[in-house]
C-alpha cells in the first residue's frame, strides 16, 4: 500500500515531465542497443574467425614428428652414465612417418570416453601433371565422413559432394586455385605423379576454397585408401591422427597422457594456434569496455535530468515532508523514477539492439576468402541482453541514486519560509 | 476539556549563520483542546520560526515539546515525519499543492500516507472534507486550474484529511484578499466551534487576531 503510493507519485512525476522523461530513457535506450550490437557483432566476427582456424583444427593432432632421436648410442655407454653427453652432427631420424600400430591406437581412442570423434589422415607430397607442366602439390588422405562431421570439411567444399570420395574409386577434391591452374571441372580426370615416379589417373568430384589463398593453390583430398594406392602403402598406413575431443580445454593434458601412452608426438590445439585465443580476448574486452562506457554516459543523462527534476519539484518535496512523508519516502519515488527510466529505457534498447543485429545479420559480406559466410556474422548470445538489462538497472539506479539521497535531504523550512 | 494538544517548554533557539543569534528565549505555554489560538509579533520576532519548532520540521532547539503529552525526540526522523503526518496539519502562506495530481488527489495524498483506510474511504473522506469547505465541485479539477481563494481552501482541506490534533497555519491569508482572508477564517472559526478542532494560527494581521480566542503576542523571542 505504501509502496504503491510512492511509486504512484513516482508516475505522476515522470508523467508530468514525459519529454525529458523520454530524453532519458532514449539515452538508455541507445546505448543498450548500441551495446547489444556491438558486442553481437563483435562476437559473431571473432566466433568467424575463430571458426575459420579452429573449426578446421583437431583439438589434439597424433603424429610421428622429424627430429632426433633421444637415445642416441652413448646413452646406452653406462660408464657414461651420469657424465654430460657432448654429440655433434646428429641429424633426424630417418623415422618413417607412419604411426606404428595405428589401428590399436585408434581402436583404444575410440573407447576413450573423453574424444568426440577422430579421423585418420595421410599426407602425400605430389605432382599434378597438366601437359608438360608439373604442379607441386599435397594430397590429402581423409575420411570424408569424420571430417566432415568433426571438422566441417564440407562447408569448405563448394562443388561437388565430399562423400563421393568414397563411393568412387580413384577419386580427388582439389582446392579452387589448383583446379583453376589445371583448368579442370568436375567431372574431368587429372593426372597425378608421386615422388616415386608412379602416374595415377584421379577424377575430380569436388572443389574446395578453404579461405587461405596459398591453401587452396596446392592441396587436394582424396579418400585415405586412394592415398595409400598412390603411395603403394598397406592400408595401416596413417601419418596423422586427428583427435577431436569433447571439452576443448582438456587438449593440452590429453595431447602429454597420449605421447605417454602411444608413444607418439602429440600438439594440441592450444600449442598450435595460441595467438587466436588472445586475439579474441582482446576483441571481447574492447567491446565490453566501449559498451560499458555507454551505459556510464547514460546513467550521467539520467543524473543530470533527475537533479533538474528535483530543483523543479522543491516545493513539491518540501509540501509532501511537511505532511508526514519522510526523507527516505522521498529518495525511494526518486530512485522508482530512476529505475522505471531504466528499466523501459533497458528493454527498448533490448528490443532495438535486436532489431539492429538482426538487420546487420541481413546485410550481404561476400568475401572470396569465406566462401561460406554470405552476410555479416552475428552471435545472439542470449547473455550479452542479460548483461546489458542488469548494467541499465544497476547504471540507473545509481544515477538515481545520488539525486535522490539529496532530494531526501531537502529542509522543507528552507523552502517553505522563502516564499 | 483542559487536556493539553501542545506545549513548549524553555524553548530557546540560536540562529548560527553568519553569526550566533538567540531568536526565541525561554518560551513556554500550552495550548489546549479545542482552542482556537493566534500567534503574533512583528516580522522577525521569531513567530514562524517557533511554529516550525512546534511542527517538528525544525529539530534544532533546546527544550522539550510536547504534542498529545507525548515529547517529541530530536533525532528520529521518520518518527517525526509520522508525528506530522498523523496529528499535525497545516496551512502555509502559499498552498503548495501538487500541480501533478488533481484536487481530489491533493486532499488524499497525506491519508494515503498514514495508510490507516483504504483507498476508498480515504477518497470518500476527502470528498467530506471537501464539502465542508464548499468546493467539493472542484474535486477533479487540476490543482493549478483553480483560483487562489480555492487553492488555500483546498490546503485547509489536505490539512483535515488525517483529522489532526491540531492544525497550524503560518500566515494562511497572508496571500489573500480581504474577501478570501475572512472566508478562510470562517472556515477556521467553524472548525474549531463545530468540530472542537485545535488551532494555532500565525498571523501578523491584528483583526484576524482579535477574533480568535487567544492570542500570545511575542517580541524580540519572548512572549508578552
Amino acid at each position: 500500500m505504501k509502496r504503491k503510493l510512492l511509486i504512484d507519485i513516482a508516475k505522476s512525476l515522470l508523467f508530468a515531465r514525459w519529454k525529458q522523461t523520454l530524453v532519458a530513457a532514449i539515452g538508455v535506450t541507445f546505448s543498450i542497443t548500441m551495446f547489444i550490437t556491438l558486442l553481437s557483432f563483435m562476437s559473431g566476427l571473432n566466433d568467424l574467425l575463430d571458426g575459420l582456424i579452429l573449426n578446421r583444427t583437431p583439438h589434439v593432432r597424433l603424429f610421428n614428428d622429424i627430429k632426433p632421436n633421444q637415445n642416441q648410442p652413448v646413452k646406452l655407454a653406462t660408464e657414461y652414465g651420469n657424465a654430460h653427453h657432448f654429440i655433434e652432427s646428429i641429424k633426424s631420424d630417418a623415422n618413417r612417418q607412419a604411426i606404428y600400430n595405428s589401428g590399436a591406437i585408434m581402436e583404444s581412442l575410440k573407447k576413450d570416453k573423453r574424444v568426440l570423434g577422430f579421423s585418420p589422415k595421410l599426407t602425400a607430397q605430389i605432382f599434378f601433371n597438366d601437359g608438360s607442366i608439373d604442379i607441386t602439390g599435397a594430397m590429402n588422405g581423409i575420411d570424408p565422413v569424420e571430417e566432415a562431421r568433426l571438422f566441417h570439411f564440407n562447408e569448405y567444399v563448394t562443388a561437388g559432394n565430399a562423400a563421393d570420395l568414397t563411393k568412387i574409386s580413384n577419386s580427388v577434391i582439389l582446392g579452387k586455385g589448383l583446379a583453376g591452374k589445371l583448368l579442370v571441372n568436375i567431372g574431368d580426370v587429372v593426372q597425378v605423379t608421386t615422388s616415386k615416379g608412379e602416374r595415377f589417373q584421379l577424377k575430380v568430384v569436388g572443389l574446395f576454397q578453404s579461405g587461405i589463398r596459398d591453401f587452396d593453390d596446392v592441396q587436394s583430398y582424396a579418400s585415405v585408401s586412394t592415398v595409400q594406392k598412390i603411395l603403394s602403402q598397406p592400408s595401416n598406413y596413417i601419418s596423422a591422427i586427428q583427435v577431436k575431443l569433447k571439452d576443448i580445454s582438456l587438449a593440452p593434458s590429453l595431447a602429454k597422457e597420449y605421447e605417454q601412452l602411444y608413444q607418439i608426438d602429440a600438439e594440441d590445439v592450444q600449442t598450435a594456434n595460441s595467438q587466436f585465443e588472445t586475439g579474441s580476448s582482446i576483441r571481447t574486452l574492447i567491446s565490453y569496455a566501449v559498451g560499458i562506457t555507454l551505459l556510464i554516459v547514460a546513467g550521467f543523462g539520467i543524473y543530470n535530468i533527475l537533479n533538474m527534476m528535483i530543483f523543479e519539484k522543491m516545493d513539491s518535496i518540501a509540501i509532501l515532508k511537511a505532511t508526514g512523508f519522510s526523507g527516505n519516502d522521498v529518495k525511494n519515488i526518486f530512485i522508482y523514477i530512476a529505475i522505471s527510466i531504466g528499466i523501459f529505457g533497458g528493454l527498448m534498447g533490448l528490443l532495438f539492439g535486436f532489431g539492429l543485429s538482426a538487420t546487420i545479420d541481413q546485410i550481404p559480406f561476400n568475401t572470396a576468402s569465406l566462401p561460406t559466410i554470405k552476410t555479416y556474422p552475428i552471435n545472439y548470445n542470449p547473455r550479452f541482453y542479460l548483461i546489458g538489462i542488469v548494467f541499465s538497472f544497476i547504471t540507473t539506479y545509481l544515477a538515481g541514486w545520488f539525486p535522490a539521497r539529496k532530494a531526501s535531504k531537502i529542509d522543507p523550512v528552507i523552502i517553505i519560509r522563502g516564499k | 476539556m483542559n487536556t493539553p494538544i501542545l506545549e513548549a517548554k524553555n524553548i530557546n533557539k540560536y540562529f548560527h549563520d553568519p553569526i550566533r543569534v538567540q531568536v526565541l528565549n525561554n518560551i513556554n505555554f500550552s495550548i489546549n483542546k479545542g482552542e482556537f489560538v493566534s500567534l503574533t509579533g512583528k516580522s522577525g520576532c521569531g513567530k514562524s520560526t517557533l511554529l516550525y519548532l512546534l511542527s517538528t520540521m525544525d529539530t534544532d532547539y533546546e527544550g522539550q515539546i510536547f504534542i498529545d503529552q507525548e515529547e517529541m525526540p530530536k533525532k528520529d526522523e521518520g518518527f517525526l515525519a509520522k508525528i506530522r503526518n498523523e496529528k499535525i496539519g497545516f496551512v502555509f502562506q502559499f498552498h503548495y499543492l501538487l500541480n501533478e495530481f488533481n484536487v481530489l488527489k491533493n486532499v488524499m495524498l497525506p491519508g494515503l500516507k498514514l495508510n490507516k483506510y483504504s483507498n476508498e474511504e480515504v477518497e470518500h473522506r476527502a470528498m467530506e472534507k471537501l464539502k465542508i469547505l464548499g468546493i467539493e465541485h472542484l474535486a477533479l479539477k487540476k490543482a493549478n486550474h483553480v483560483s487562489g481563494g480555492e487553492k488555500q481552501r483546498v490546503a485547509i482541506a489536505r490539512a483535515l484529511i488525517n483529522d489532526p490534533h491540531i492544525i497550524m497555519g503560518d500566515e494562511p491569508t497572508g496571500n489573500l484578499d480581504k474577501k478570501n482572508s475572512d472566508m478562510v477564517f470562517d472556515i477556521f472559526n467553524r472548525l474549531s466551534a463545530e468540530f472542537n478542532q485545535t488551532l494555532l494560527i500565525v498571523t501578523h494581521d491584528p483583526s484576524f487576531a482579535e477574533r480568535t480566542h487567544r492570542i500570545i503576542h511575542m517580541e524580540d523571542g519572548v512572549i508578552k
